[in-house]
């Protein structure tokens, strides 16, 4: 049996995350880099600041403590950027469905295929594993 | 006395509540999936189960990026669906059972765990999906409802051993409860799914299905599988699966498996569903 008393290290827990192709995982220090986006994301929550922020989303966003870079990537959803600046997808969902995406639709916005492109892998089975679990691994 | 008398775990994909809400169940793609449900909902009408233990991850609704519990239990009295972006869904409130929460989250702070308690919040598609995959549209949920919310978005998420420890504690939680009553613990979410980056889209049907295997097995092996194993096997959001070893180690070490159904996909993910019962 596997000695669960052995507990991991922080640091070199985090360092593998850093292994995994085309992924962002969301740990603390990305979480306090995005804090800001993440809290006006969840504010998208109520009707009413929907409302405000769909008729001027550069006035709305003049509200937050938002870094230029972070509103720029707002603006032009740029979810990757987003992503590298502390975004959180559970929390930028928000903005999709403000914007009357579909999840799919607007995680396809993060790959380099189309909508039409990537509803067709999925279909097909999804993007496969195989290549995509560590890049100094490669396998 | 109260007790634990079956488990069942599903994904909780919120498009299989919008097919639910607008009436796509039975058409050529979500078919399919919600096929693999009917079996349940007919055993669940005979089950009549009187509280469901819901664990499930809150999507930011209740939890802005201001507070992160890692393990939160709902002793509330009940609970709204929640507004994601769309509006609410149109589902019944969820009603809770305070009595038998505030048992459990007191029974589980004796026994080490620190749980948040949480007293009013509404509840989104985590918790509402899973009801409308077992229940289908009733007016009124049949039965009550314990939430218990896992942090899986912000790192470190608890571990698969730490889960499956809840699970345990959980079980004794509810058998000494004295009043009778048939609880079921359900785990939700995964199966394979990430949302997010390039890499998005990523699904792994026999990673997946290798999990279900473990979690019918008399053995505790999958508590074991490190963070870094989904992340790489299952994408980001594959994490979520820890949440059904808080159900699997509420059943004790033998079970037996009733029912289990395996489709890709559902929008970005591998929908999975497992219902078990204690064997002993």
């Amino acid at each position: 049996m596997t000695d669960t008393s052995a507990k991991q290290n922080i640091h070199e827990y985090l360092a593998e995350f850093d292994d995994i192709p085309g992924t962002r995982v969301y740990t603390a220090a990305r979480a306090r880099k995005g804090y800001w986006i993440n809290q006006f994301a969840m504010s998208l929550m109520k009707g009413d600041n929907r409302e405000k922020f769909k008729a001027d989303e550069r006035a709305y966003l003049d509200q937050w403590k938002l870094s230029d870079d972070a509103k720029e990537a707002l603006l032009a959803r740029d979810y990757n950027r987003l992503l590298d600046l502390g975004g959180n997808v559970y929390f930028l969902a928000k903005l999709f469905s403000t914007d009357g995406l579909s999840f799919a639709e607007a995680v396809s916005t993060m790959t380099d295929m189309t909508f039409p492109e990537y509803r067709d892998m999925m279909n097909n089975g999804g993007r496969s594993p195989q290549g995509n679990r560590s890049i100094k691994g490669g396998y | 006395m109260a007790r634990i008398t079956a488990g069942v775990a599903s994904s909780h994909v919120p498009l299989l509540g919008v097919a639910v809400d607008q009436g796509k169940t039975r058409d050529d793609y979500f078919g399919p999936i919600f096929a693999g449900y009917d079996w349940t909902k007919k055993w669940e009408e005979e089950q009549k189960p009187d509280v469901v233990i819901l664990v499930y991850n809150d999507h930011a609704s209740a939890f802005d990026a201001n507070i992160i519990p890692t393990f939160a239990i709902g002793c509330g009295e009940s609970y709204k669906s929640a507004d994601e972006g769309w509006g609410p869904r149109p589902v019944p409130d969820v009603e809770g059972h305070a009595d038998l929460a505030w048992h459990i989250a007191q029974s589980l702070i004796l026994d080490d765990f620190d749980m948040t308690i949480i007293n009013e919040m509404d509840v989104d598609h985590g918790l509402t999906v899973p009801l409308s995959m077992m229940f289908g549209q009733p007016e009124k949920w049949p039965c009550k409802v314990v939430p218990l919310a896992v942090n899986v978005v912000t790192y470190p998420v608890p571990s698969g051993n730490r889960c499956w420890a809840l699970g345990e504690a959980i079980k004794r939680a509810v058998e000494s409860f004295p009043e009778d009553l048939n609880v079921q613990i359900w785990g939700t979410g995964g199966m394979s799914h990430q949302l997010q980056g390039p890499r998005a889209g990523l699904l792994n049907r026999e990673w997946d299905n290798k999990f279900l295997d473990l979690l019918e097995q008399d053995n505790d092996d999958a508590r074991h599988i490190q963070h870094i194993e989904y992340l790489r096997e299952t994408g980001s959001e594959g994490i979520e699966m820890v949440m059904w070893l808080v159900m699997r180690g509420a059943l004790g070490q033998k079970v037996k498996r009733l029912h289990r159904h395996y489709h890709i996909p559902c929008s970005n993910t591998a929908i999975g569903h497992i219902v078990l019962e204690p064997a002993e």
